[in-house]
């Protein structure tokens, strides 16, 4: 398959990812939007690696997806905290730095 | 006594009184009134001590020396270092700060026991001491200074040591402010007065490259024939900071008020010492006034005017302390038009009497006071109410005195001393050093000797006044009926002053002429003094004359009534007004000075500070908020909004790095 299926796919992953990022309320469906952006990323690294026979581009997919991992727990903790104080996890309730 | 032993005790003149502020501060509390005294006097008379030693090592060597003490400002090729200068010239005068000082504190020590209970809070006994000792200290500074820098020093510490005194009972005097503003007048006066001499210092450093007395006195002959003009802004701008100090024309309106502090201070700052130092100023350094004429023209003219003009104030007056301030002004008008003049050593010669018996008479006046003090108390405590002005009851005002003479015998005979010597009655001391001083000015300044003559008749006038109110006649107040002579502690150093002033014509007597030939070692350009016949009996005369027509105007028929009209009164009319109302030179600084400068100080406060500045510093405030205002929607809360904006940015930078 030619290079740029991968890179398309990735693309348009990383767009609805960025999307959802931006557009849903619920943190939990913000997080799986970041995830598939990760694996957007992850995507081109993989397919890159590859395409030039090196391994690099995996090794870097494992660190992303440790990183990944513990930024999803850092945040859950995060979302529960804030459940605990506010009794609500909508994002836009969050407003309290409003200038 | 060798001069190289004695000269490193030089600096002890300064250190005794500085110790004695310390012990007195650190245990005066504990040791009573007795102790403080004590310690205080000690110090000046140790103080005293050191200055007759080195006085003794200068007479077999009476070129002097100096004492290099500390290296003070080194800044590249100058310096100014903290050095003693010992000669005859500054221990003379050391001798007559410490000598005349001792005596004032061993007096004080009487007089402020009863001041400060009259005046009712014995706390401040130590404070006055401190600040005696503190003043003789300043002092020691400005008349050992070996640089202009080092007697800056001391001239400003003495002009401290003044305001404070002055300022003694602060929350006294009329309206609980009169003497805390008599203080200020002091000093804001005598600032006017720094500022000239600063600007002198500064012209100096600028055309000398030096400040020490030697360096700029031996290049003053080149740098006036190079800069004339130089040399006479340097002098005429050190007259201004000598009208300040010494209380001349056009300065001089702090020195009446000042007779606000307690009566040793007046004594001893007021009349005897510190207001000598612009006589002294411009005496150390005659090597700048004798290379212009018309700078010591100047001076001597301003110092003529002066005399005369204080003189006539002094005729007016009823405060026994305020003719005694205008006298002294009067006399340092004498002196001033000596060193004007170029005859520094006659202008010395008045000094050194002068302070003896000005001295002397202000502390005699002091103890007139106490008495008057102590005569209204015990009248108050009868209970009697035969004087209608029995609550606003003056101690110091002549129209309630007279009598004096049987109640306090030793203050009067003490008192009669000081004022003929002051009217310059023959043998004492005020007679031998105001005759060489007009003797000069007859040969050499004809219509100055007129002006002065006429200035010694008023002094002989109003000193006989004087004598006639305060002495003679009857009681004209309870007070006065009820005075008692003073303690011995008062009236000791009284009698030796009186010998002081007695004698003190023997330090230049026309024949032998010790001070001069004691002076001319350190004075620049010192001419023979002459006696001359003819002056000394028309001043002599003219001294007999004014205490003559005194006598017949106040003497002969002396008051009935305190509030009967002065004598003079009538006759004179409206000249006699002005006299009483010191011409209303007061008035007219008020409205020529004051007002303005008070005005001109409303506008820049209302206008221009709380107008524009306040604008300006307000504006860039406001300026910030409001732009703050508009931009603070960015910040509106949604952590969606933040991540689109990060978002946004990063596909701009990437944009960027990718069309680069």
């Amino acid at each position: 398959m030619p290079m740029s299926y991968y890179l398309i796919l990735s693309a348009a992953m990383f767009a609805i990812g960025a999307l959802g990022v931006v557009l849903r309320r619920n943190p939990l469906v913000v997080f799986m939007s970041l995830e598939l952006m990760f694996n957007a990323a992850n995507l081109v690294f993989v397919a890159f690696s590859a395409y030039h026979q090196i391994l690099d581009g995996d090794l870097f997919v494992f660190f992303v997806m440790t990183t990944a991992a513990a930024e999803v727990a850092v945040g859950l903790a995060l979302m529960v905290a804030i459940f605990r104080a506010k009794r609500t996890i909508d994002l836009d309730e969050m407003s309290t730095l409003k200038g | 006594m060798n001069f190289e032993t004695v000269l490193p005790l030089a600096p002890w003149v300064v250190f005794f009184p500085v110790l004695g502020i310390f012990l007195n501060l650190l245990f005066g509390k504990r040791l009573g009134e007795k102790g403080i005294g004590v310690i205080a006097s000690l110090a000046a008379a140790l103080s005293f001590g050191v200055a007759a030693l080195l006085a003794l090592g200068l007479a077999g060597h009476p070129e002097g020396g100096t004492y290099p003490f500390l290296r003070w400002l080194a800044v590249g090729d100058f310096t100014a270092d903290w050095n003693f200068r010992v000669d005859t010239l500054s221990v003379t005068m050391m001798l007559v700060v410490a000598g005349v000082g001792t005596l004032i504190h061993i007096y004080s020590i009487g007089y402020m026991h009863a001041d400060v209970r009259h005046n009712g809070d014995p706390g401040r006994f130590r404070r006055f001491f401190v600040f005696l000792n503190l003043f003789v200290a300043a002092m020691m500074i400005l008349v050992s200074a070996d640089n202009f820098l080092m007697l800056f020093v001391g001239w400003e510490g003495v002009g401290l040591c003044s305001y404070l005194l002055i300022g003694f009972w602060f929350e006294k005097g009329a309206g609980g402010i009169a003497n805390a503003q008599a203080a200020k007048k002091a000093f804001v006066v005598n600032r006017i007065g720094d500022f000239g001499l600063l600007i002198a210092i500064f012209l100096i450093f600028y055309n000398f490259g030096s400040l020490d007395f030697d360096t700029v006195f031996a290049q003053a002959p080149q740098v006036a024939t190079v800069l004339p003009g130089v040399i006479l802004a340097i002098t005429l701008f050190m007259l201004l900071g000598v009208t300040g100090k010494s209380a001349q024309l056009p300065l001089y309106v702090w020195l009446p008020d000042a007779m606000a502090g307690p009566t040793p201070v007046s004594a001893l700052i007021h009349a005897a010492t510190m207001v000598t130092a612009g006589v002294y100023l411009v005496a150390r350094s005659q090597a700048l006034y004798q290379q212009v004429a018309l700078a010591q023209d100047v001076v001597m003219w301003v110092g003529a005017a002066t005399a005369f003009f204080a003189a006539t104030i002094a005729v007016g007056q009823y405060d026994i302390k305020k003719v005694l301030a205008y006298s002294t002004i009067s006399q340092l008008g004498f002196m001033v038009t000596a060193v004007g003049m170029g005859a520094a050593v006659a202008g010395m010669f008045h000094l050194v009497t002068h302070a003896f018996f000005k001295a002397l008479l202000f502390l005699g006046a002091g103890s007139v006071i106490l008495g008057m003090e102590h005569g209204h108390e015990r009248a108050a405590a009868h209970g009697s109410h035969a004087e209608g002005h029995h609550t606003t009851f003056d101690p110091q005002d002549m129209r309630n005195m007279g009598g004096l003479r049987q109640k306090m015998p030793v203050t009067f005979w003490v008192y009669l001393i000081g004022a003929l010597a002051l009217a310059g009655i023959a043998p004492l001391s005020g007679f031998f050093s105001k005759d060489e001083i007009l003797a000069d000015a007859s040969l050499h300044h004809p219509p100055v000797y007129f002006v002065l003559t006429a200035a010694a008749f008023l002094t002989a006038f109003y000193v006989a006044r004087q004598l006639a109110m305060v002495f003679f006649g009857k009681p004209r107040s309870e007070a006065a009926a009820g005075a008692k002579e003073s303690p011995a502690v008062v009236t000791v150093p009284l009698i030796i002053l009186a010998g002081l002033a007695a004698a003190g014509g023997l330090l230049n007597f026309p024949t032998t002429h010790w001070l001069e030939k004691w002076l001319e070692h350190s004075l620049y350009g010192v001419e023979p003094a002459k006696f001359i016949l003819s002056v000394a009996l028309i001043s002599l005369v003219v001294a007999l004359g004014g205490l003559l027509v005194g006598w017949l105007i106040y003497g002969r028929k002396p008051l009935e009534d305190a509030r009967q009209a002065d004598p003079l009164a009538r006759p004179l009319n409206g000249l006699f007004l002005a006299l009483e109302n010191k011409w209303w030179v007061d008035e007219l600084y008020q409205a020529l000075v004051v007002k303005p400068y008070l005005r001109l100080a409303q506008f820049l406060a209302q206008p221009v500070d709380q107008g524009v500045i306040d604008g300006l510093v307000n504006g860039v405030g406001n300026l910030m908020r409001a732009t703050a205002q508009s931009w603070r929607r960015v910040q509106n809360g949604f952590v969606r909004s933040y991540a689109l904006t990060i978002l946004l940015g990063v596909v701009l930078v990437v944009t960027y790095l990718v069309l680069r």
